[in-house]
């Protein structure tokens, strides 16, 4: 028993999930579906890649092409598949640690290529799977099980990390904000190069006990009440800014894409070896 | 017209609280460790515990009903 969305995108036998009471990882997983849905993507055309972690188990209840691949490795996979078949739409779904701390590299040189795959982001701040280890967009200050003190780092923005390695769209959304960051899902699967969204998650059984930080609805509110528009937050100085949650489209570039260019390259190739073989050398 | 209904799945259900915390007629009730639909009455169809059920356990269903009619174009 299920809603339309689920029945037609998801896996209704593995349903539940795993993921604990108030999860945002299941109101994004949706904003995914209804994603693709808006834009009447056909199923068959559409591939969604995961790694490691609590949100890369949305590969498993999701009904497309479908691949749970290793630890940070998803972007790689992801490559790979666009490269062999560039129609495809290809989706990856990765926690902040997965893909900025195991997976790092490659989500910097896949945005640096510039190649057309949709990179959705689920950020709830902190290692959940493995039993709330700090992660790096754990803010500086707050506490996780291997920082009981404080975690002393700086966090990243992972919206800005991939956008200075390359990336030719990112935007940030929220669990709470779901027609925007729906929106923004849809605009970066109609984006032509590398688009990254990077989606505030809750976890309140790791991140939100350990912070104190309350409910999951508590949680929820906080961001409803602490986010401000990208093109408020643009009139803003860096003190009003501090502790807000700045959501929507962050930077939108146009870049060639990788695989597009890369077709460009073998065509080029092809008919210098024809003119060459005409030319009889 | 369409007829719109609420229906909870209750076995999916969690008990998180986001969709009781985010109704705008408080038409649902957390009992327990399940959600409940207290006032199915006032109920306006606002689709704001859908979006936001981390557990799709809640939805709106619409009935259509059959409507022949042809309309001319021209």
């Amino acid at each position: 028993m299920a809603s339309e969305l689920i029945n037609k995108y998801m896996r209704p036998e593995h349903l539940p999930h795993i993921w604990c009471p108030g999860c945002g990882n299941g109101i994004l997983m949706r904003n995914v579906a209804q994603a693709i849905d808006n834009l009447g993507l056909d199923h068959d055309k559409v591939v969604i890649v995961s790694g490691i972690g609590c949100s890369s188990r949305a590969a498993g209840y999701m009904d497309f092409n479908t691949i749970h691949t290793t630890h940070g490795r998803a972007i790689a996979f992801a490559t790979g598949i666009k490269l062999a078949n560039p129609e495809l739409e290809v989706i990856v779904i990765a926690g902040d640690g997965d893909i900025s701390a195991i997976g790092g590299n490659h989500l910097i040189h896949a945005a640096r290529r510039n190649i057309g795959i949709t990179v959705v982001v689920f950020n709830n701040n902190i290692y959940g799977m493995t039993g709330g280890q700090y992660s790096p967009t754990t803010p500086r200050g707050e506490k996780g099980t291997t920082a009981p003190y404080g975690n002393i780092d700086r966090s990243f923005d992972i919206a800005g990390l991939a956008y200075g390695a390359g990336a030719s769209f990112a935007a940030r959304g929220s669990s709470y904000h779901v027609q925007q960051t729906t929106a923004y899902i849809q605009q970066g699967i109609l984006h032509k190069g590398f688009s990254i969204i990077d989606c505030a998650s809750v976890c309140p059984t790791y991140y939100g006990r350990k912070n104190k930080k309350g409910s999951a609805v508590d949680m929820m509110k906080y961001q409803r009440d602490n986010a401000v528009m990208q093109e408020k937050a643009v009139q803003m100085s860096a003190e009003e800014l501090k502790g807000k949650l700045v959501i929507g489209v962050l930077a939108h570039t146009n870049y060639p894409e990788f695989t597009a260019e890369y077709q460009k390259l073998i065509d080029r190739l092809g008919r210098e070896a024809e003119e060459r073989e005409r030319e009889g050398k | 017209m369409a007829q719109k209904k609420l229906i909870l799945n209750a076995a999916w259900c969690k008990g998180c609280g986001i969709c009781e915390a985010f109704c705008p007629k408080q038409v649902l009730a957390l009992q327990g460790e399940k959600i409940t639909i207290a006032k199915p009455e006032d109920c306006i169809f606002c689709g704001q515990c859908e979006q936001r059920c981390p557990d799709y356990a809640i939805y709106i269903e619409e009935e259509i009903e059959e409507v022949n009619q042809w309309v001319k174009p021209y």
